[in-house]
């Protein structure tokens, strides 16, 4: 099953390599990693899609917990919450085209953020199987080069991933 | 007090109660051995080889529970130190490892003797370290010997880079006297809860078992192991790294449990019904085949890290702190209630493990002259009244010697256990020496693994540490011999050592005693000879019976009522 782990981490060189060293070690997966410093300019967030077993997860959880530089961890798909990515798609767009992506890209409340005579980069949002639909109705044909922000998730409500 | 970052790590390893530091210079720490020379506090132990100086260090450590420090230089001196570190992180000792850096304005620019020590060591320390300021080396060096010694042991490296110790720049130095680190808080006490759960299922049992491993020794809790054992009266068994923990020669052990265990204590493992694990993590050498493993037991598993419980068996009642406390904990509540375990199970269930002991799995072959390698062991624990530290390298010698040296005590038994590092047992056997100069120290050893780090013969020389070192020499890299006859056919493969020096000559050449034994009858002579030269290094080389394989044997991936005993052996229900 697909999980959202949401670390908070020492902001500190090399700390992102103990968690990357960690899951090819241990020969777990990683969908995704994302990581930015906080409000808090000595911690950075970091969340990780990663997938498994039951068990595969509570060794991932718990082996996370004894990085040294790890804080606070919490697997954030356990509980309700929000997650999104951001996509930007750059897309052959001539002739007719430039209105048939224009409208597609309304439909899924994107933004086209750069316009040339031949080309749009489109901006998407959203979680990431909206952003997986978005690629898929565009015709192979079209899609120039595409950056994915990898997922960040936060929960919902009162209780947070906070010290 | 102004210091250079020099003379800093130097005052810390002071501050910190450091007597042994094992080390071997080289440029990026010459400033570190500048410092070194001019104070007599901390005393230094120049190896051969930087794998010699962690290996040493982690049998100062394993026989004090001191943590072992180690100074290296950059580039090649880590890289050669890794294989102690990783020896260490696998089982858990507490070692600090200072390594010396390039100039922090060169490092990434391939300088002679750089290399990333910090990516290299990462995946086998507990934490690691790159000193980017000389105002936070003091306070680095602190977090380092703090994460090392607590929660479960570990070592860490501090990479400190050449311009940090420049003996020109002076700053004032104070040592802090503890340090906190928020995202790190080793837990201590067990939950009451979860204990209170665990003694229910103790006292409801009718076929305990207690299983211990090397955390018990590491957390210093051999005495509260002993009394709850002894206050329960159920069967223990300890692992490779657990001997010592509870008495070898006390009434309730049933010996080693694992690939190379007694029968009894596989057998009672296999049919217990609830089973307490203490400071053991299931390795596979333990478990043999994990869906076969205790098929009807409960678990309780005390573990001071929670990454250890459930890892590779799922159990039922984890417990989550230091042993010791856990154990204690457990001991009071039994002891503050009236119920006991049930009498009559218990004694039905001593009455099928005798049963399971009188197959008498370790027996062998004591006629002929031909030197037996258990014989030597077994002779050795006699000549030294079973008080001896023992180190060993790893292969069957490893194995022989934990089956027939009967430990009473924690910390007298010191080998590689997880890694399984060929060329520990003498470097090791040199830092227990420091730490017990009054003991008899010896190295069980064979002629391959001996070779791997034979120039510490010279640091046992310059630091008169008189070690004895019994070399079970069969010719072969036996228990790879073992494999190769048992599961491919006898085809040796490489196995074969066709050019094995001469080991007395050797010694003598280091400037020790060597000694050749090589009739059976003249094993107990030479050991007493030997221990007798209390003030010298003496390497006593046996010749041992080249075919003699290490019994009994859970072969990979069986379960651990699938042993194969020794040729000729019958199990229990051939014997009823």
């Amino acid at each position: 099953m697909r999980h959202i782990i949401s670390i908070l981490i020492e902001n500190e060189a090399g700390a992102l390599s103990r968690v990357a060293g960690l899951f090819s070690a241990r020969g777990y997966n990683i969908e995704s990693l994302t990581v930015a410093p906080t409000q808090d300019p000595s911690l950075s967030r970091m969340t990780l899609v990663t997938s498994g077993s039951d068990e595969i997860i509570e060794q991932i959880t718990k082996q996370l917990n004894k990085l040294i530089d790890v804080v606070k961890l919490i697997d954030i798909s356990e509980s309700s919450h929000i997650e999104r990515e951001l996509m930007m798609v750059k897309v052959r767009a001539v002739n007719g085209a430039r209105e048939e992506i224009k409208r597609l890209t309304d439909i899924f409340r994107g933004k086209i953020i750069d316009v040339t005579p031949g080309t749009f980069v489109i901006e998407i949002t959203g979680e990431k199987s909206k952003v997986d639909a978005f690629l898929g109705s565009l015709t192979e044909e079209s899609i120039i080069e595409v950056v994915r922000s990898g997922t960040s998730g936060i929960l919902r409500g009162d209780r947070g991933l906070t010290l | 007090m102004e210091l250079s970052g020099a003379e800093i790590v130097i005052q810390c390893l002071k501050d910190e109660g450091v007597e042994y530091i094992f080390g071997y210079p080289g440029g990026a720490v010459l400033h570190i051995y500048d410092a070194l020379f001019r104070q007599e506090d901390v005393k230094h132990i120049l190896v051969r080889h930087e794998q010699g100086a962690t290996h040493a260090a982690d049998g100062y450590a394993r026989a004090t529970g001191l943590p072992g420090v180690v100074l290296v230089t950059s580039g090649p001196g880590a890289t050669n130190a890794v294989t102690g570190i990783a020896t260490a992180y696998m089982d858990s000792i507490p070692m600090v490892v200072l390594s010396g850096q390039v100039p922090l304005p060169v490092i990434g620019s391939d300088a002679f003797q750089e290399c990333d020590t910090v990516g290299i060591t990462r995946p086998c320390v507990k934490h690691n370290f790159l000193v980017k300021d000389v105002h936070k080396l003091a306070e680095t060096i602190k977090k380092a010997f703090y994460i090392a010694t607590t929660g479960r042991p570990g070592p860490v490296v501090v990479d400190i880079p050449k311009d940090i110790t420049d003996p020109k720049i002076k700053i004032p130095y104070e040592y802090p006297r503890s340090v906190t680190l928020r995202s790190y808080h080793p837990s201590v006490k067990g939950h009451r809860w979860q204990i209170k759960k665990a003694v229910e299922l103790l006292l409801s049992a009718k076929r305990p078992m207690v299983y211990s491993g090397g955390g018990v020794v590491l957390g210093n809790a051999a005495s509260e192991l002993t009394r709850l054992v002894d206050l329960l009266g159920f069967p223990i068994t300890n692992t490779l790294m657990g001997l010592g923990a509870y008495p070898a020669t006390a009434q309730h052990f049933v010996g080693m449990l694992g690939m190379h265990g007694t029968y009894e204590a596989n057998m009672a493992m296999h049919d217990c019904d609830v089973l307490l694990a203490v400071g053991a993590r299931f390795d596979d050498r333990v478990t043999g085949k994990i869906a076969e493993f205790c098929p009807y037991a409960k678990i309780v598993h005390i573990d001071v890290d929670p990454a250890s419980i459930s890892k590779t068996v799922r159990v039922d009642v984890p417990i989550v702190g230091e042993v010791a406390s856990v154990l204690s904990d457990i001991c009071d509540m039994i002891q503050g209630g009236e119920r006991r375990p049930d009498p009559d199970a218990l004694a039905a269930w001593w009455d099928r493990i005798s049963h399971w002991q009188k197959v008498d799995c370790l027996r062998f072959d004591r006629s002929g002259t031909v030197i037996k390698p258990q014989y030597v062991v077994e002779q050795l624990y006699e000549a030294t009244r079973g008080e001896a530290f023992i180190t060993s390298d790893v292969g069957q010698h490893q194995m022989w010697a934990a089956q027939f040296y009967k430990f009473d005590k924690p910390r007298r038994w010191i080998n590689s256990g997880g890694l399984g590092t060929m060329g520990f047992g003498m470097p090791a056997a040199i830092g227990v020496k420091l730490a017990h100069p009054d003991a008899d120290v010896c190295c069980v050893t064979g002629e391959a693994s001996i070779q791997m780090c034979i120039q510490e013969l010279a640091t046992a020389l310059q630091y008169r540490t008189p070690i004895k070192i019994v070399n079970l020499n069969n010719g072969y890299m036996g228990m790879v011999r073992q494999w190769q006859e048992f599961s491919y056919e006898s085809r040796y493969s490489h196995s074969y050592l066709e050019t094995i020096p001469d080991f007395v000559k050797l010694a003598e050449a280091y400037g020790h005693v060597g000694m050749r034994i090589e009739k059976s009858a003249d094993v107990r002579p030479a050991l007493e000879e030997a221990l007798k030269l209390k003030d010298r290094t003496v390497f006593m080389d046996f010749l041992t019976d080249p075919t003699e394989n290490v019994y009994p044997m859970i072969e990979s991936g069986k379960a651990h009522n699938d042993m194969r005993l020794a040729p000729g052996m019958s199990d229990e229900r051939e014997l009823a």
